[in-house]
């Protein structure tokens, strides 16, 4: 199973906040509607998102989510960067859209 | 069993929207309680505290554990749902652009919450609107 660690390894993403980076990914989620996420991520998925403001940490914490990707080089909010570091929830940004990062995903096989 | 808190919350307080979530379930997974089953409280209590961050003057969540019943109120202080049938369908939503635009307003509030809790019961009148939510401990 892929870490997080490997997923920085990566040139294409970078670290933006997180201490936990021998969590596990288990499968990808993408979404950016809050509630929508909130039904239907799993625990431990890494999330693909463009959205950035302070919520998203709540939502990542409260399903024990292994990260949260910030895609398409989407300018994160300060408060949200704080936020994380506060609830321990790894935040990771690359320039790719999502499918990007899935097709990127898939070749590491 | 008989436990009880209650947290307030406030209108468009969106830094700290999802703390009461993350006290509840910290609290039900101290009890102990089936990690899938904390999960749709958790779900339940992010949306109720959501809708009042969003839409209300501010109010509060309350959990009351009761034997082997756990029971989430939200509470808020108006303005009240105009019309509750169409705000319990998925995708109707009265959220602002502003809102929409930071990933809320999906629509899917009271429904996850209908959809994810034993017993869904709600009133409202502009001077507030009472959730009560319910379910029997798996």
């Amino acid at each position: 199973m892929m870490k997080v660690r490997r997923l920085i390894e990566d040139p294409a993403f970078e670290l933006v906040t997180g201490r936990d980076l021998d969590r596990e990914i288990k499968d990808f989620y993408s979404g950016d509607l809050l509630s929508w996420v909130m039904s239907h991520a799993k625990e431990n998925n890494a999330w693909c998102t463009v959205l950035t403001h302070v919520n998203i940490v709540a939502v990542s914490a409260l399903l024990n989510l292994s990260c949260i990707i910030i895609c398409e080089d989407a300018e994160i909010e300060l408060a949200t960067i704080e936020k994380a570091k506060k609830e321990n929830v790894n935040v990771v940004k690359t320039s790719l859209n999502t499918v990007e990062v899935i097709q990127k995903m898939i070749s590491y096989g | 069993m008989n436990i009880d808190f209650e947290i307030n919350i406030y209108h468009e307080d969106y830094h700290n929207a999802g703390s009461a979530s993350s006290e509840i379930k910290k609290y039900l997974t101290q009890l102990g309680l089936n990690p899938k089953f904390i999960r749709k409280i958790v779900i339940s209590s992010y949306e109720a505290e959501m809708n009042i961050v969003i839409h209300s003057l501010g109010g509060k969540l309350k959990l009351d554990i009761i034997g082997n019943h756990i029971i989430l109120t939200s509470i808020d202080k108006g303005p009240g749902i105009r019309d509750i049938k169409m705000a319990l369908t998925e995708g109707f939503s009265t959220a602002s652009k502003k809102v929409r635009e930071m990933g809320f307003g999906a629509g899917m509030g009271l429904p996850n919450m209908k959809k994810n809790s034993d017993k869904f019961e709600i009133k409202s009148s502009p001077k507030g609107t009472i959730v009560r939510l319910s379910w029997v401990i798996e």
